[in-house]
Parts: structure tokens; sequence; C-alpha cells
């Protein structure tokens, strides 16, 4: 297989050019060719900005803590349950959701790439993207977890998912004591972005103001 | 490829430190290389697994120290060069200076509006049964493999059982070279122990999705 370039610089750019320049470069040229739509750029930008992210998930979340027929369902086909809720689409067309119980731990990772249930939790921060955490935690998942302030005895069985195709993972994190009555809407403000991937748990409800 | 981004297993790159309150973008280009990078991957000149590969052909030493979105822009530089839809010297004036190959689609932004919207998925015909079943041993096969795979250099030659059966999907190995080869796919768990030999966690379990040409019968 031919090489697109050698070890040195990005191809395509001056020396002088950072990515700032080098991205107004490519987005000009390929505008200017027709490729691209400036309007489609602005919906992308919007919709990954605004419209997806962990809130999304944090509602499925919610629901399943508050209404144990949807969690069962949940857990069986996640991808149904999670179009009741108008979610799905793009990295969300095969969902799995896996459910944390004390003594079983689940953690997310793509060890290959950047792989993550976009329609549930948005794009992923930069340490899932990171060779640290990429590397580590199919090898030491309890030290990476403790790197996050998740300190799990060596009881607790882990299970890491590596995504290496186009299943994704949402983790159902465990239902904190003390939230007992709430509504759905007050359940998902415990529910953090980090409990979805399994490097945290939810937030205690005593720390979450009323 | 035994390429720098098939890294799984490798302990050597310090502590994680998260960022509280990370923004989506941290630099306003990375929001329009991303939105750039999806857009011209809808003019249907290049497949998903043909852009993942190009980013893991970076360079080692570049891939670790590149941020993100910047390993984004280079793997949209160097597919919108080798499609001719750019070159070298229109991307160096930032200014386009003749016509380029038809795209076949052109992203608007209704179609990114329907984006995730949830849609019943067609199940492709099966091209034979499933050869494995749930709870059957397997072996990650130990595969050569020059281009792209899915296939995680950690589990190749251990031993597995399948979690589950996750239905007929096209082989990435093979729309990374474009063509379409659609196979059974499957979660297999591996222990912890398999993985990483004695001394290792005990109470770990690793799974994969591999598909069918990934896995042998044990």
């Amino acid at each position: 297989m031919a090489h697109d370039h050698g070890d040195g610089d990005p191809p395509g750019h001056s020396h002088l050019s950072g990515p700032a320049a080098r991205a107004r470069a490519l987005e000009t040229v390929l505008t200017q060719k027709g490729y691209i739509d400036p309007a489609a750029l602005d919906a992308l930008i919007d919709t990954f900005e605004n419209r997806i992210g962990p809130r999304n998930g944090a509602q499925v979340v919610a629901r399943a803590w508050a209404d144990p027929a949807y969690r069962a369902r949940l857990l069986a086909d996640g991808t149904a349950a999670i179009a009741e809720l108008g979610f799905g689409g793009m990295e969300g067309a095969h969902l799995s959701v896996v459910e944390n119980v004390p003594g079983r731990h689940n953690v997310v990772v793509c060890t290959l790439c950047s792989c993550y249930p976009w329609p549930l939790l948005g794009l992923p921060p930069n340490w899932y993207k990171s060779a640290a955490y990429r590397g580590r935690v199919v090898i030491e998942p309890r030290r990476v977890l403790a790197d996050f302030g998740l300190h799990l005895p060596e009881s607790t069985a882990i299970h890491v998912w590596d995504s290496t195709a186009e299943q994704r993972y949402l983790v159902l994190p465990e239902r904190p004591a003390g939230a007992e009555g709430w509504s759905e809407e007050r359940l998902a403000a415990l529910v953090t972005r980090d409990s979805m991937i399994g490097t945290g748990r939810a937030l205690d409800p005593a720390a979450v103001r009323p | 490829m035994n390429g720098v981004h098939d890294i799984g297993g490798t302990e050597s790159f310090g502590p994680i430190v998260p960022e509280p309150d990370e923004p989506v973008f941290h630099e306003p280009w990375e929001r329009r290389a991303f939105a750039v990078t999806m857009a011209v991957g809808a003019n249907g000149f290049w497949t998903l697994p043909m852009l993942r590969h190009a980013i893991e052909r970076i360079p080692p030493a570049r891939y670790l120290a590149a941020s993100y979105y910047e390993k984004w822009l280079e793997a949209a530089e160097v597919m919108t060069l080798r499609h001719g839809l750019v070159t070298r010297a229109e991307l160096d004036a930032g200014a386009a200076a003749g016509p380029g190959p038809q795209p076949f689609h052109v992203l608007s932004a209704p179609e990114v509006g329907a984006m995730f919207v949830p849609t019943a998925e067609a199940q492709p015909a099966a091209p034979a049964p499933a050869r494995f079943a749930r709870g059957d041993a397997v072996r990650a096969r130990n595969l050569r493999r020059e281009g792209h795979t899915r296939l995680p250099r950690y589990v190749r030659g251990r031993l597995g059982r399948v979690m589950a059966v996750r239905g007929v999907l096209p082989l990435d190995d093979a729309t990374a070279l474009g063509r379409t080869e659609l196979q059974w796919c499957y979660t297999v768990a591996f222990a912890g122990p398999e993985l990483w030999g004695e001394g290792s966690d005990p109470n770990l379990t690793v799974s994969i999705e591999a598909w069918e040409s990934y896995l042998e019968p044990a």
C-alpha cells in the first residue's frame, strides 16, 4: 500500500500554518468547490454542541430507575427502549445497556479509536480518547477508576466493554439511596456522564440542591 | 495493521486527568474541522473505516502527540487529497483553483436534523447461519491484516466465550478496502488472566465485538 506522506509534517499545509489555518483552508476550498454546504456545517455544530449530550442519557437512566418495566425493556433491547424516548440514529442504532449492581461494575472504552453512544452522551471527553485511558482501562481498570476517585474493592467484578464494532454501550449506574419518591427530572440531575461510562457513580442526593 | 492506535493493554501513559466542565470543543477550529470531516464524508468518496484507517496511519510519534481533532483534520486532508477533491496547492493557497470530481451527494442541513432520529435499520440477510451461539468457547484468531481491522492485538490467540450474537454487519476490514462483506458479529468475553497473564486482576472480564472471521471454535 502506497504511503500518503512521510513521517514528517502533516500533508497539505505550509510549515507556518497551525491547525486553525489548515482547517480554514480545507473548509474554504471544499465549500468553494461545492463539496460541503455551509448550512449543513452550522447544523452539525449546533447538533453536536447543543442537541445531543449526557442529559439525554440521564433521561434514559432516570426513567429506568423510576419505572421497573422500562428498566427491563432497556436491559433487554437498548436500541428499542431509547427509541421510546426519541433517541437513536448515528452511533446509537445498536445500543446495549449494562447495569451496575453491588459487586459487579461495568465500564466502557474504545481501545482502537473513540466509539461512543453519540445520541445519549454526545461527543466523548478528551480523556476517553486519550492513550492513557484506552491503553490502561482494559488491563488495570481498578487503578484507572481510582484516577477518577472511584475505589472498587478487589471483590468487585469488573467488566470492561471494548466497543470494536457497531455495538455501543451505556452503563446504567446504581440508583443512589436517599432519592426515594423523586421525580424523573430530579433523578436525572443525579446522573453524570461518567456514571454512564462507568468511571463514576451517580451523585449523592444529599449533595444536590432540591 | 499493527499500528499505534491498537493501544489496549499499554500501561505507561500515566494517570488520567479528567477536565472539569469540559466543553464539547476546545478551540473554534475544532468544531469547524469536525463538521467539515463529517460533511465531506457524506460525499460518498470513502467509507468511515477508510477514514479511521487514515487516522491509524498517522506516524506514531505524531499520533500520540496530536490532539484528537488534529488527527481528524490530518485524516480529512489525506482523504480529500487522495481522492482529488482538493490539491496541495489549493490547501496552501486556501482557495479553489479548479473543479474536482463530482460528489455523489452533498450533505444538507435537514439531513443533519434527521441524524439522531431513531429509525428501524433493516437487518441485512444472513449470508449463512451463525457459526457460533451464545455460550460457545471460541478463540480469537491470530490474524495478520495489513490494512484496517477491528480485532485488537491484545485478544489475538486468546480463549473467550460468546456472550451475544449481535447480528449481521458489514465487516469493517472489507469496507475499508471498498468491498462489502456481510458477516455475523458477536460479543466475546475474555477472562482478565487469559489476556494479561499471571499476576493480573483475577476479577476482570474484557469483552470485544468480533466478526465471525475473527473467531475459531475452541
